[in-house]
């Protein structure tokens, strides 16, 4: 290690202010913070400062979505060879397969992601900051394992300027730069982002589809009125839906994937439990009032079973409780989660074109999260005001 | 007693080095020196030259704007330097002592007795008002103002604070003498804080004050959690402020006459190596303390604990206010993949380093920031150290906007440095919180004046 420190040093000089790579700046101080946390120490204020930093708080998140990533290779795998009609394939058959798949997804996006971090950073002459290393895992995670590579790169780019750079970059966008890339895809090239055949990978190159099977999502099915799919001993049942062993976008299938990493959030204390209870606690009260509705096939869905369906884990985990674009205060946190879990169903049992609600849900509450951090804090306030008058 | 007051969130950093209970026997420095920033918002005027002599209690500078508020020599000597800063700033002024402890006469009254005036003009002139510190901003009291109360913390819950049971034992008589002088200034009377666990006799056989009582975490202790939770101040309203050793120095002036700068100090952090209790005098040179006496490295001396003091060098002297010398690690070397590294020796509050997993035991932690500056990203960190009904990151960022409204709806008169502090030491983005409210207190103090 000493002899890569000292390198670090001996090159050091040529990226400071008057060197030779003085441009090059903040990318050799990301390389060399990355390797080494820095140097520096407390000039005022607190002499002490807690072990935790930015980048400790990143890995642990990009930690937490590693299950639902390895889930999510083998996941494509399987599916593409159960449309294929040989569900009885090897497992490094399908993990090999479905590697090919992901893998080259993920690159694409950090390096596009990444890339134009690393330019801006420079631009304005700031360290860069680690906030795309979960982004740059999300991304994939949200995305159909058919995408086209060109795609993810033009999201991904979309996002990083868009959603954050032009807000002044990490900690100031005001939506989840992951959704976003979701959504300008969804928007600009729906056919490639809807429908049934894009969830199975292989079969919008029409790739051997075996009868009976349409590819379609489990909420796909129930929204054109297959809810016998959803059925005890069918393909889309509790138990299938819960281990995630359905067609879906890669990251989102397994509720116990996701779950897994949720407890990683959870103990480390970087995820909030208070979004991810009120989001699943919206999303169960919603379907268990849709449930004495019963007005359409998606109404009926049994309500524990909706939040295994789609991205609603994902979204409640992963999604919804990104802390610079949710709710700060810690009250708004609980309205903030149950709303998103609200309206995710809404958007999912009414909307006819699209049964996912989940993005543009967190999407709409990303949108208000400022506005009810604004009523929580004039809330305090009043209180605090109240105060001065019981005393007077 | 009262109800015990119950201060449930905040954080107790385990750090290595207490002190122990015992004095050690180290001879008084030559050097002291009383440094005008330690009293935030004062302009100083200089009353000696460098080569003037002096006397305990002789005049070393003064407000300029206040000019009976004055600063005074703790031991008779001679001035030997006024050490200035960038544009002249007056930095320190430092007296050679002549061991002779030649004392200033300004008379014994009983305290009892004594009327409001004549005690304001008493601490006034032997340089003893600046103790009276005021909230909202913690400067120097104001005479004019009526205070709500004076408040006195009967124990320091920092990191490594020393005990004041154990420093101010056996000094009932001058205790109570100041005491009864404070509550003489306020109709609001004289409140202590003391803690559940260790409360000393000395504070709660005090006639004349109301005593409270607190138990919990830090920052329990400081003063300003302490009238958050008794009566809080609200616009327009001042508390005044002093610590237990000034209440002692103030009992003695009223009944010795002379200013007596003693002080018992604790010597406490990783790298010393005797770490136990010394009695000194207020801006005391620390040579003495720490020659011989400290561990390899590179070393950080803090006068004061390690969420507030201030970074004095080797060879600094005590703040005024400060009855700790803290010696840390200065960690100025880079840790390889830290960020990554399982991090058993590493203190978090998150349970991101598996440190959590080995119990209770100490820490040796050092100045590095653990991490470089970014942009406000986690949510609801700095509500968990801060027992207060107030919401610390919309104060912050209603001061790093500048919105003086939104400052004073949130909060900002019941704050001060030390309450933040241990915001500052959880924050993942590495905000320097203690500096931004700082410079809200000043953009209050101007808009208010």
């Amino acid at each position: 290690m000493k002899a890569l420190r000292q390198y670090l040093d001996n090159i050091k000089p040529n990226f400071e202010k008057g060197g030779k790579f003085e441009k090059l700046h903040s990318t050799f101080d990301a390389f060399e913070t990355l390797l080494f946390v820095s140097r520096k120490t407390s000039k005022s204020g607190v002499h002490i400062h807690d072990a935790i930093d930015s980048k400790r708080t990143m890995a642990v998140v990009v930690m937490a979505l590693i299950p639902a990533l390895l889930f999510g290779i083998w996941n494509t795998g399987y599916q593409h060879f159960l449309a294929l009609g040989q569900p009885d394939a090897d497992f490094w058959q399908m993990v090999g397969y479905g590697a090919l798949k992901v893998l080259p997804i993920v690159v694409v996006a950090y390096v596009v992601g990444l890339g134009i971090e690393f330019m801006f950073a420079q631009f304005r002459g700031h360290e860069v900051a680690e906030g795309f290393l979960v982004s740059g895992m999300l991304i994939p995670l949200v995305m159909p394992a058919d995408v086209p590579l060109w795609m993810v790169g033009v999201a991904t780019a979309f996002s990083v300027v868009i959603a954050k750079e032009v807000f002044g970059g990490t900690g100031m966008n005001i939506w989840n730069p992951a959704l976003i890339a979701r959504a300008f895809l969804f928007f600009a090239y729906p056919s490639k982002m809807s429908g049934d055949l894009i969830w199975v990978s292989g079969m919008t190159k029409g790739e051997g589809i075996v009868d009976g099977y349409s590819g379609a999502t489990a909420l796909g099915n129930a929204a054109i009125g297959k809810t016998e799919l959803l059925a005890n001993g069918n393909a889309f049942d509790l138990w299938h839906s819960f281990l995630g062993v359905i067609p879906g976008s890669i990251g989102e299938t397994s509720t116990l994937a996701i779950l897994i990493g949720a407890l990683v959030l959870l103990v480390t204390g970087i995820g909030s439990w208070k979004i991810m209870v009120s989001v699943f606690a919206g999303g169960y009260l919603m379907a268990l009032g849709f449930n004495a509705i019963g007005a359409n096939d998606l109404m009926s869905v049994d309500a524990l079973h909706h939040l295994c369906l789609g991205g609603f884990a994902f979204g409640a985990v992963f999604m919804a409780t990104d802390p610079v674009s949710g709710s700060r205060t810690e009250r708004g946190k609980f309205i903030y989660g149950f709303l998103i879990g609200v309206l995710a169903m809404l958007i999912r049992v009414f909307n006819p074109a699209y049964p996912e609600g989940v993005m543009l849900a967190i999407l709409l509450m990303n949108t208000f999260a400022p506005l009810i951090d604004h009523s929580v804090v004039q809330q305090h306030i009043k209180r605090r005001l109240k105060r001065v008058k019981v005393n007077a | 007693m009262s109800d015990v007051i119950k201060i449930k969130k905040g954080l107790d950093i385990r750090l290595e080095g207490k002190a122990e209970t015992v004095f050690g026997t180290v001879n008084l420095p030559e050097l002291f020196a009383i440094k005008p920033e330690d009293f935030p918002g004062l302009v100083p005027k200089l009353a000696v030259k460098p080569g003037d002599k002096v006397k305990v209690g002789s005049a070393l500078f003064y407000d300029k704007y206040r000019t009976d508020i004055k600063f005074v020599s703790p031991v008779s000597g001679e001035v030997t330097l006024v050490n200035r800063g960038e544009r002249r700033r007056i930095l320190e002024v430092v007296v050679k002592s002549d061991n002779q402890n030649e004392a200033e006469e300004f008379g014994a009254v009983d305290p009892k007795q004594v009327s409001k005036e004549e005690a304001i003009e008493k601490m006034k002139a032997a340089g003893m008002w600046p103790f009276l510190r005021q909230r909202p901003y913690n400067i120097i009291a104001n005479a004019h103002d009526e205070p709500k109360g004076i408040f006195i913390s009967a124990f320091d819950s920092a990191p490594l604070a020393p005990d004041y049971a154990f420093i101010v034992s056996g000094q009932e008589k001058e205790f109570q003498a100041g005491g009864h002088v404070l509550n003489k200034l306020t109709q609001g009377g004289v409140h202590i804080g003391v803690n559940q666990q260790m409360a000393s006799k000395v504070f709660l056989s005090t006639q004349n004050v109301t005593t409270h009582t607190f138990s919990g975490p830090h920052p329990a202790g400081n003063v300003g959690i302490q009238i958050h939770h008794v009566s809080p101040i609200n616009k327009g309203e001042v508390y005044w402020t002093i610590q237990p050793q000034e209440v002692i120095s103030l009992g003695k002036l009223f009944l010795n006459g002379v200013y007596d700068a003693s002080r018992v100090i604790a010597l406490t952090g990783s790298e010393l190596k005797n770490r136990n209790y010394v009695r000194t005098k207020i801006g005391a040179c620390i040579v003495p303390y720490v020659a011989n006496n400290v561990t390899e490295g590179h070393l950080r001396y803090i006068s004061g604990n390690v969420l507030t003091g201030v970074n004095i060098g080797k060879d600094g002297y005590l703040g005024t206010y400060h009855s700790q010398l803290t010696v840390i690690p200065e960690g100025d070397k880079s840790n390889f993949m830290g960020w990554a590294a399982p991090g058993l020796d590493k203190f978090s509050v998150s349970r991101s380093f598996f440190s959590w997993l080995c119990g209770k035991k100490q820490y040796v932690l050092d100045a590095n920031l653990n991490g470089g500056r970014r942009a406000i990203i986690v949510s609801g960190e700095y509500d968990k150290v801060l027992p207060m009904d107030i919401m610390p990151e919309q104060l912050i960022k209603g001061i790093i906007t500048l919105d003086i409204d939104k400052m004073e709806q949130l909060g900002i008169y019941e704050v001060v440095e030390e309450d933040l502090a241990l915001c500052e030491f959880v924050c993942t983005s590495k905000l320097e919180i203690q500096s931004i409210l700082r410079k809200g207190l000043d953009v209050m103090i101007k808009e208010m004046s």
